[in-house]
């Protein structure tokens, strides 16, 4: 009997693993439109119609990756050798970032400079990415009327009326000193992501996760007394807009050997870097609402 | 100081007009407002294309465009040349056509409070393509490949039900293996040479050939990165992607989807073979007969599932498959003429498939909205310009005189005299494939003009629909009679690449 | 074999990619499918960082008052394209999660062939 109960438990704990039920509550979901029972009958059906098939498919799985696997060790060891000083990758590339890298883009942190100027379109890329997959989330899961059942607002209501009665006072106490260090920390690491290690993404990510253990504990509401989804939108946009601006302005004037009005500063001083701090800025913003706008889409389907 | 060549500017002001476009929509609240700024947006890209391609195209000269002060081992860059600036051109007339034709279907399809963001990710999309093409820089390549990714899942998805997100999930998987693949092959390419750009890559890959170093590497490396691109462009294996996404999305997503977001991956493994591998490297290797032979079975099991539909959408998703195939027959063909075949069918195929979702999509919304055959009997009556625009398409899938089509399969016939070896089965696939394309189109294209006896109530079709598919229809018989000023700018494309 | 005992941390990437690739295809929960690739991705990251580094030599971070020299500091690009590579795979995470729970709520399930089939019923 134990025994039994205990595996029972078991599998609820693997089930909880893979996802398939939440803690301490059986899996129950009302569907609008398709008949569950009769789709669930049709793809067990299909199941073992295609078992076989599936069989098949595992092996060529397994065979092409295993066959992948000895292909890429293969390559390595032809590779140039690990830690090597004269590796084809340290160029004259290389050469010119380290040692030309801090008079040409005013920033000390050479990897910086390198991402923020000399390859910046790159970077440029990978911010509308960040923005680009921000929209779809926003797309995907902000409460319309495809995506939201009755049940699930009731439950919501509920839980809403829970949050309000319950009081953690260490948790709450302990998260509101937190939150505005870890603002803080991730403030310094923006501002001083040209002279030492950092920078807008890390920064941006650290500032996010302050946002996120305050709304956590204080819940949604008080976050969104100054927080909204327009001021969310505003400032992704916003930032990105100064990001394109100055961009452009500076491939502009770089492309066409036109004279550029932005001073670079003395280096290692913090008003230093040409575009590299207010780029470093922006960045730093987009990240952070993005860390938050993706907690609160997941959790509640609104910022 | 020297004055500044505006000519040379076009290439970095189109990539950055569109993504500042799409940056700034989702403070638009309307979606209309967002679509009319998306479209202007795109008409200017597509008209500074043209003076692109009118420049060069006299010049006879492609050039490098330096992105911020550095140059080129150390900064990123840009490239055009006629065939960048061709393709510029038309996938911005193939986008805006597609738009205008089929407005009202993103107006009917997604949901009002969420238009605005189809249309950010419509300018995206078009600035990560205008980045694949014109871009000199392999991890540029790689960051706006997964721009791309997204941007297309995303259009995908947009209509937001049930079965478009699932087959959203589908294309996302194989796109993300695809781009992994790319990823640790670029890796693996910049452990080996230490660039990142294409010409400096290409100088390094020839030296390293001669000296006969790191062969082994190379030859993986080759394969990942083509193999990637290929993944992603729904090459023969990989194809049932299409055949889920095209039926659930939106008819301007599939129109993209099918004309452009497939072909920017093409050209992307275009540029691989000339300015990064060297096309006698990649001869060598024997990839261009991996490719013909992929390309072949993609043709010939892509048109017998279409043939096998009975919902139109499906049946012109499989469709894609096997003209997919047609171009990397060509690809494999491994030789000049075969390469400018190519491309000319990426175009013919950008501006016949496009035209052929909005016209399926338009022959459906006067049906109720069913997407079987059967149930389209008649539809060409109710929709006029729909049903002209889908038989065009037929026809010049087919391969009929005087259409797009048949002037991509001439080339390629002709193309086969300098590959001997291919050149028997190539004929016999082109034969066969043309026979099964005429087997599905025209049996569709009869039942849309038969005409039935009951009344359904429909709405009338937009103005702007009708509008979109004859320019449409015009550019499909343009590419067919006046093909010889096209054919001569890809071949100094591709001479200049 | 030595080459592959000095290439020890690619060796171990590149397993680690294999890894990875297996479980996106094999596996068929969507969460188990996504973290196979975020391995992938990773993968790829630890083998740009074992590129990037060379013997003895620091952080690409010139202190105040010193010249910098070749000699002085490790590979920066590598470093500069993880930045990158983090940034892209977190996007794409986020998104596919964002598709996966859209998903769970409308078919209830985790098993791609289970929604595929449903979805398939769903669109007749």
């Amino acid at each position: 009997m134990n025994k039994q109960n205990k595996k029972s438990k078991w599998q609820h704990f693997v089930d909880w693993v893979n996802g398939e039920e939440a803690i301490g509550m059986p899996k129950k979901i009302s569907f609008k439109k398709i008949d569950f029972e009769k789709l669930q009958e049709d793809f067990e059906k299909y199941i073992w119609s295609g078992r076989k098939k599936a069989i098949f498919y595992m092996v060529m799985c397994v065979f092409v990756c295993l066959t992948f696997i000895g292909i890429l060790l293969h390559t390595v060891t032809a590779l140039p050798y690990f830690g090597g000083s004269n590796n084809p990758a340290s160029n004259e590339v290389v050469q010119r970032y380290i040692e030309n890298g801090v008079e040409e883009t005013g920033a000390t942190n050479i990897v910086a400079g390198m991402i923020l100027d000399y390859r910046a379109f790159d970077t440029f890329g990978e911010s509308n990415v960040l923005f680009l997959a921000v929209i779809c989330v926003i797309m995907l899961l902000k409460k319309d009327k495809y995506n939201t059942t009755e049940q699930e607002q009731r439950e919501e209501k509920e839980d809403e009326m829970f949050e309000k009665e319950d009081s953690n006072t260490i948790l709450k106490r302990i998260a509101n000193l937190l939150a505005p260090l870890l603002f803080l920390f991730g403030i310094y690491v923006v501002l001083n992501g040209h002279i030492s290690p950092g920078g807008g993404f890390s920064g941006g990510a650290i500032i996010g996760a302050g946002f996120v253990l305050y709304a956590s504990v204080n819940g949604q509401q008080k976050m969104q007394r100054f927080f909204t989804y327009k001021i969310f939108v505003r400032i992704n946009v916003i930032c990105l807009l100064t990001y394109c601006i100055l961009k452009g302005y500076s491939f502009f004037t770089g492309a066409n050997h036109l004279p550029n009005i932005i001073p670079k500063g003395t280096a290692g001083a913090l008003l230093s870097g040409g575009l590299i701090l207010p780029l470093n800025i922006c960045v730093g913003m987009i990240v952070a609402c993005t860390i938050y706008g993706f907690y609160a889409l997941f959790t509640k389907g609104e910022i | 100081m020297e004055s500044v060549n505006y000519i040379h500017n076009i290439p970095f002001i189109s990539i950055f007009l569109t993504m500042f476009g799409g940056i700034i929509t989702p403070l638009l609240s309307k979606g209309k407002l967002a679509q009319k700024i998306n479209f202007i947006i795109v008409c200017i890209v597509g008209i500074l294309s043209a003076v692109l391609l009118v420049s060069v195209w006299k010049n006879e000269q492609s050039f490098t465009f330096m992105m911020g002060h550095f140059p080129a081992p150390w900064g990123n860059e840009l490239r055009a040349g006629p065939l960048e600036a061709l393709m510029a051109l038309t996938f911005s007339f193939v986008m805006a056509n597609t738009l205008l034709g089929g407005a009202k279907f993103v107006q009917k399809d997604i949901l009002p409070e969420k238009q605005n963001l189809y249309f950010v990710m419509i300018n995206l999309l078009f600035g990560s393509m205008l980045a694949l093409i014109y871009t000199n820089d392999i991890f540029t390549a790689y960051v706006f490949l997964e721009i791309n990714t997204i941007a297309s899942c995303a259009i995908i998805m947009a209509k937001g039900t049930g079965e478009s997100i699932a087959a959203t999930l589908h294309y996302l998987i194989i796109c993300l293996l695809g781009s992994g693949l790319f990823l640790i092959g670029i890796s693996l390419l910049y452990s080996i040479t230490g660039h990142l750009l294409m010409p400096n890559i290409q100088q390094s890959i020839i030296q390293l050939t001669k000296t006969g170093e790191y062969a082994f590497p190379f030859a993986v490396v080759i394969g990942m990165i083509i193999i990637g691109i290929s993944i992603k462009s729904a090459v023969f294996p990989f194809h049932f992607m299409l055949a889920s996404a095209h039926p659930a999305a939106t008819p301007p997503s599939s129109s993209i989807l099918s004309g452009l977001v497939l072909k920017s991956f093409i050209i992307l493994n275009i540029k691989m073979f000339y300015c990064v591998f060297t096309i006698d490297l990649i001869r060598s290797l024997r990839i261009t007969n991996v490719l013909f032979l992929f390309g072949l079975i993609g043709m010939v099991v892509g048109s017998v599932s279409a043939l096998k539909e009975t919902r139109i959408k499906h049946m012109l998703a499989y469709s894609s498959a096997a003209q997919i195939g047609y171009i990397y027959m060509g690809l494999g063909l491994g030789n000049h003429a075969g390469m400018v075949a190519a491309c000319f069918h990426i175009l013919a195929h950008a501006a016949t498939k496009a035209m052929l979702f909005i016209c399926a999509g338009g022959l459906m919304s006067v049906s109720q909205g069913s997407d079987s055959i059967h149930d389209l009997r008649g539809a060409a009556h109710r929709n006029l310009m729909a049903g002209i625009g889908f038989t065009v398409g037929g026809l010049s899938m087919v391969g009929v005189p005087l259409t797009a089509g048949f002037v991509s399969k001439l080339y390629f016939a002709s193309a086969t005299i300098y590959s001997p070896q291919k050149m028997v089965i190539t004929l016999l696939t082109l034969a066969v494939s043309m026979i099964l394309n005429a087997m599905y189109f025209i049996p569709s294209a009869i039942a849309i003009w038969t005409p039935v006896e009951k009344k359904e109530e429909y709405t009338k079709p937009s103005r702007k629909m009708e509008i979109g598919i004859g320019i449409f229809i015009v550019t499909n018989f343009f590419l067919g009679i006046c093909y010889k000023p096209i054919i001569d700018m890809i071949e100094l494309g591709i001479r200049l690449l | 074999m030595t080459n592959l005992m000095t290439n020890h941390y690619e060796a171990a990437a590149v397993i680690l990619f294999g890894i990875g690739f297996m479980n996106l295809l094999l596996s068929r929960n969507l969460i188990k499918k996504f973290i196979g690739l975020n391995i992938m991705d990773t993968a790829v990251y630890l083998f740009l960082a074992a590129k990037g580094f060379i013997e003895g030599r620091a952080a690409p971070i010139v202190m105040e008052g010193t010249t910098a020299t070749v000699e002085k500091f490790i590979n920066p690009v590598p470093s500069g394209l993880v930045l990158t590579g983090i940034v892209v795979s977190v996007s794409v995470t986020a998104f596919s999660l964002a598709l996966v729970q859209r998903l769970y709520k409308h078919y209830g399930s985790l098993d791609l062939d289970e929604i595929m089939q449903k979805a398939k019923k769903e669109g007749h």
